[in-house]
């Protein structure tokens, strides 16, 4: 099986931990993952500016690529990405003059009209591989890893492009599942982790990451997952300052999902590069004897 | 940039030095030089058609070989809406062409000390935070007289990629039409030098025979030889270099070798 694969900047920078788990991950598990050609900025952040269409040409422009490549779906693993090119997406499919003002203005480029169908990667893996198939390809399981696992804010907004519907955690949670690990309900798995606040608020003054570890620590998660970027800055990278700050009371590791189900699958531990993690995050899975050498 | 000298000759005659040389019963073609109308012949360069309408550059003219850059040209056709870009120097005239020379747009190029900067994405992201305001465009590859794609080379370098960078920003002659089209206010062209400084100081290995070489250069190994020519006279320099031993064209490598050795 073949599948075509938006990475995102930040996954080739800052969270190429959460890039490389993933693709050596899909590739384990007998799936040839295509990375796009040309791809450009997926645009971060969807506007909601209803005439604002140049913001909506970068995600577009990726779409074209993978239509041009043929790829009838496209799979993404950020959340940030998948909500951006989920969203142009929409706007190509359902609004007509959008569709043609954006086909218009690309005039070096074929016409799109949707045909994409944007995937993200944890939808892929249910139906792609299923859980049960999953479950059969664990080497190391999670067994009493208390996870939490954290959507944030894209992941299921707007509805409509929604992974599933607000207050289901299911595809994560059924992967932890099937990777042995001890799901746990968790309160706070749709609350904002402060997004961009973080730049404006002093290092580890961000309330809203601060809540949502004291609440996971409440609960008694021992460690949070999540699919972005931005999430993992503000709970995994900000952790150490909050806790000197004395905003939370202990750590609670914060992982990619990637990471946690390429160390379930028996990948070697420096694909999952956890240098990347804060400190605490490699130590919880030493603790756990997870890391076993591949 | 550039002046009138001279109003538009009502019959074209033979130019000479840096003037259009025109060929017998060349017809004429009419276009517009920021606004004025002028008839040219056919066949010339843009370039060589502002020369023969009587314009004369002072600057935005450089090698007239399409390598340099200063010559950028913006043009509309009459009738279209499209804006079109090329080199004055490489670009032919055609009927109805309406033209201004671009020979120099502002774009800020960051102080950086190479050997301090270091060799990661990050330096170039901290030198040119204007990258992230790239929307993707794609203007500044449909301005590029040589076709490079520019949105590609930006898009790599936000992507931490710097040698997809260099390799993709390599026919950049820096004309600056790029930045003179980006809504993101970006100056790639800069950014894109960068990045192929970062990659020849420190992704490319270091050649080996080049360093060899630099070595023997400073030891004074040729230096016998430099004094030699030095002291010659020109007559004997010019007999020399005209009987000089040379590889032929497209000899195999390893095939050939000057039968004079005692320079090697």
């Amino acid at each position: 099986m073949k599948i075509s694969y938006y990475p995102g900047c930040t996954l080739k920078t800052k969270a190429k931990n959460l890039d490389i788990a993933a693709v050596a991950s899909l590739e384990a598990l007998g799936v040839e993952v295509e990375e796009i050609d040309r791809w450009n900025c997926c645009g971060a952040v969807h506007s909601l500016t209803a005439d604002d269409l140049i913001h909506q040409v970068g995600p577009v422009r990726n779409l074209i690529r993978a239509k041009e490549m043929g790829a009838e779906k496209l799979i993404t693993l950020c959340s940030m990405c998948y909500n951006t090119l989920a969203r142009a997406n929409q706007i190509m499919k359902t609004d007509p003059v959008k569709r043609d003002t954006i086909n218009r203005f690309m005039d070096e480029e074929i016409d799109y009209n949707g045909e994409v169908e944007v995937v993200h990667y944890l939808s892929f893996l249910k139906e792609a591989i299923g859980w049960e198939k999953l479950k059969q390809q664990v080497k190391v399981p999670l067994t009493g890893l208390k996870i939490g696992s954290y959507y944030g804010c894209t992941l299921q907004r707007p509805a409509e492009v929604g992974i599933e519907p607000f207050g289901h955690f299911e595809l994560m949670n059924d992967m932890f599942r099937s990777l042995g690990a001890t799901v746990m309900g968790f309160a706070d798995a749709d609350k904002c982790c402060g997004s961009y606040q973080v730049l404006s608020s002093a290092p580890g003054e961000n309330s809203a990451s601060a809540n949502i570890i004291n609440t996971a620590a409440g609960q008694g998660i021992e460690a949070l997952a999540t699919s972005c970027p931005l999430c993992e800055f503000n709970l995994g990278k900000q952790q150490q300052q909050m806790l000197d700050k004395g905003n939370i009371e202990q750590n609670v590791p914060t992982y990619y999902f990637s990471q946690l189900l390429a160390v379930a699958l028996g990948l070697d531990s420096e694909l999952c590069h956890f240098e990347l993690n804060d400190r605490q995050s490699l130590t919880l899975l030493e603790n756990k004897n997870y890391l076993v050498a591949a | 940039m550039c002046e009138t000298k001279q109003k538009t000759q009502a019959t074209p005659k033979v130019a000479t030095g840096d003037r259009a040389i025109l060929p017998e019963g060349a017809k004429t073609i009419p276009v517009y030089i920021m606004g004025k109308k002028y008839e040219v012949p056919e066949t010339l360069t843009i370039m060589k058609a502002m020369e023969f309408a009587g314009f004369h550059f002072l600057r935005g003219a450089g090698c007239r070989g399409g390598i340099c850059g200063a010559c950028p040209t913006v043009y509309r056709m009459a009738g279209d809406y499209k804006l079109h870009f090329g080199l004055a120097c490489q670009t032919v005239v055609q009927a109805d062409m309406y033209l201004a020379q671009i020979p120099f747009f502002p774009a800020n190029r960051a102080d950086y000390s190479i050997e301090e900067i270091g060799g990661l994405p990050e330096a170039i992201h901290a030198l040119y935070p204007e990258l992230f305001r790239c929307v993707a465009c794609n203007q500044c590859t449909k301005a590029c007289p040589m076709d490079v794609d520019v949105l590609g080379y930006i898009s790599a370098l936000k992507q931490g990629n710097i040698e997809k960078a260099a390799k993709l920003s390599f026919d950049c002659i820096q004309c600056g039409l790029c930045a003179s089209r980006c809504m993101g206010e970006i100056p790639q062209y800069h950014a894109a030098q960068l990045a192929r400084r970062i990659y020849g100081r420190y992704i490319l290995p270091n050649a080996e025979h080049l360093k060899t070489r630099v070595e023997a250069i400073e030891a004074g190994h040729y230096d016998a030889m430099l004094a030699e020519l030095e002291q010659m006279s020109k007559e004997d320099l010019e007999k020399k270099y005209v009987e000089r031993e040379r590889e032929p064209d497209f000899a195999e490598v390893g095939s050939w070798s000057p039968a004079e050795t005692k320079y090697l």
